[in-house]
């Protein structure tokens, strides 16, 4: 097959260049709003000048893992792949693979935003509540129990050891895969291929804990009494169906500007029956969550569902969550004509960008903001800021090698695939 | 068009011979009526022409009707009929009703398919089923014409069959 390459032109980057530069215009228009739209209200008086930066670092923090958990499952579908020995997908593997060069930059901003958010500012506007060193002091006036008898596992040296752990193991193994896949390119035969399915089994297998792990540190702490064995699978299916979304838009894209000219519409058909499959599997976690912590109606369970259906800031989240991560793309998904035809899979894809975007929202927003939060101009510019660099890293990931691992043992039988 | 039981059978040694000859015949504008092989034959259906199966649309249906009936049992039954304090929640309320709605959606969905595939493919449990050559299960592809739904002569298109790699042509006629 002739060879198939991505230049990223000095247009796209330009056109990248500008939707940041929107991005940017749209927080500082948010800012304005915010700081003297007389948005405050009598319990934010106090420190009411810092409000707007504490929702900016807040939706810092939204993006940040969100974004990183598109790179991360991305590079676990990559994995997923080799060490299920698929074929179909041989042909599109550089994407996913693209995806990994974020969590590089993820790796700086993760520290940068955290520092920001909890050492910038007045205390009661940190991201983290138990950061605050007079919760552990027995017998003061802050003296929390349940935190303290958390702080075997939450504590800052430990919090930060981990956070490092995580991002040396991701890096590492996606390093390892990376190298390996081009290398591949060069040398041909299937020794490099035999590597790649030991290093993507042992990827999964550092995924598996720490994808757990890493969402009970960044995202499940910021309710600090609250907790939920579900949460590290909620997390997951989350990062995960948003990337496949991302995969799948991006393939689209590619293919419309005239590359992967070999793809046809089973390979769609694969990728979207995937989207269907995990659009199911994420409501079904929701779901689990929700209906044992509904049932059992035990206090400091319920509160976390409380904080956002009986409030007016959040409750519409809670059921355009549900509606743009299920009811949506389960209906658009189900016939097998829409999953082979990109005009659907361009609309579910959307719906479920968006989508899992408003869930991390609504992970992270109520219990950092509480009743000061909203959607508005700094969410949307944020968000456009972040998705602008994303793709930025992706295709300059894509631009370096060959578009398609032109030795892959299964490249043949991906090019012919056929359901 | 009637069939009067009269077959021709053409008998292949190879998959993909017998791919091919599906196209030709059908190029030959001979309708086909069955093809019968020990393994799947890749592309066979779009050789034949099939459409896609209607058994999803089925499945959408029979799944509505299963969620229906479960909520329409569950409301009716713990809201109305007997109604009972669990948990101090209302006697109507929608979340612990969706496990036992999901799971009758899938179970008269699936029960509905299986129902209607056997009907569809008139598999009723006394049919005798009409083996055109003992071989289909061992090593040999047929391809079986009907010959009261086709306009040639009988001659013509066993010449046709035999020109398309068949290693033997037969008549089979079935009671």
């Amino acid at each position: 097959m002739s060879e198939d390459k991505f230049v990223f032109t000095a247009g796209l980057q330009k056109k990248l260049l500008i939707a940041k530069l929107i991005g940017i215009a749209l927080v500082v228009v948010g800012i304005l709003f915010v700081a003297f739209g007389g948005h405050g209200h009598e319990e934010a008086a106090a420190g009411h000048h810092y409000h707007w930066l504490h929702r900016v670092w807040v939706n810092l923090w939204i993006n940040n893992i969100y974004f990183l958990g598109i790179a991360l499952t991305g590079v676990l579908f990559l994995a997923l792949q080799y060490a299920s020995q698929a074929g179909w997908s041989a042909y599109i593997n550089r994407i996913p693979e693209a995806f990994g060069g974020w969590i590089y930059v993820a790796f700086g901003l993760t520290l940068i935003i955290f520092g920001l958010g909890n050492y910038a500012g007045p205390s009661h506007f940190h991201i983290f509540h138990w950061l605050d060193s007079s919760l552990y002091v027995e017998g003061g006036e802050n003296y929390d129990a349940i935190i303290a008898g958390k702080q075997g596992y939450l504590n800052l040296p430990f919090f930060l050891t981990r956070l490092v752990i995580y991002f040396v193991l991701w890096i590492m193994m996606f390093r390892f895969i990376r190298n390996e896949s081009l290398k591949e390119d060069i040398n041909g035969g299937d020794s490099h291929w035999r590597k790649l399915r030991v290093y993507s089994t042992v990827f999964i297998i550092i995924f598996a804990v720490t994808s757990s792990t890493a969402a009970w540190d960044w995202v499940l702490s910021i309710d600090t009494h609250w907790f939920s064995t579900m949460f590290g699978w909620y997390v997951f299916a989350s990062w995960f169906v948003a990337a496949i979304a991302a995969i799948t838009l991006i393939l689209i894209w590619l293919r419309e500007q005239g590359h992967f000219m070999q793809l046809n519409s089973d390979h769609l058909h694969d990728l979207g029956k995937y989207l269907f499959a995990f659009s199911i599997f994420w409501t079904y976690i929701w779901f689990s969550q929700y209906l044992l912590i509904y049932y059992a109606n035990i206090p400091e369970e319920a509160v976390y569902f409380l904080e956002r259906v009986n409030s007016e800031q959040y409750a519409w989240v809670f059921y355009v969550n549900i509606l743009l991560n299920f009811i949506l793309p389960f209906f658009i998904l189900m016939t097998r004509d829409s999953k082979r035809h990109t005009i659907f899979l361009k609309i579910a894809c959307t719906f479920i960008l968006i989508g899992h975007w408003f869930d991390f929202y609504l992970m992270i927003t109520p219990g950092t903001l509480s009743e000061n939060g909203g959607v508005g101009f700094i969410e949307i510019g944020m968000a456009v800021i972040f998705a602008a660099g994303f793709i930025y890293v992706v295709f300059r990931g894509l631009a370096k090698a060959s578009l398609v691992a032109r030795n892959h043992p299964m490249l043949e039988e991906s090019l012919h695939h056929h359901v | 068009m009637a069939t009067n039981n009269k077959y021709l059978v053409g008998v292949y040694g190879d998959d993909d011979i017998t791919l091919k000859a599906v196209k030709s015949i059908r190029a030959a504008n001979i309708k086909i009526h069955e093809v019968f092989s020990p393994f799947p034959i890749h592309g066979i259906d779009e050789a034949l022409g099939y459409k896609h199966s209607r058994l999803p649309k089925a499945a959408f249906m029979f799944g509505a009707l299963g969620l229906t009936l479960a909520l329409t049992m569950q409301f009716w039954m713990l809201g109305y009929d007997w109604q009972m304090i669990i948990g101090g929640k209302n006697f109507a309320s929608l979340p612990p009703f969706v496990p036992v709605s999901f799971e009758l959606t899938v179970l008269i969905s699936a029960l509905g398919m299986v129902a209607t595939f056997l009907i569809a493919s008139d598999l009723k449990p006394y049919k005798k089923p009409k083996i055109f050559d003992i071989r289909i299960t061992d090593d040999k592809h047929v391809i079986a014409i009907d010959l009261g739904q086709n306009k040639l002569a009988k001659e013509e298109i066993s010449k046709i069959v035999a020109d398309t790699g068949a290693e033997e042509v037969n008549e089979k006629s079935f009671d």
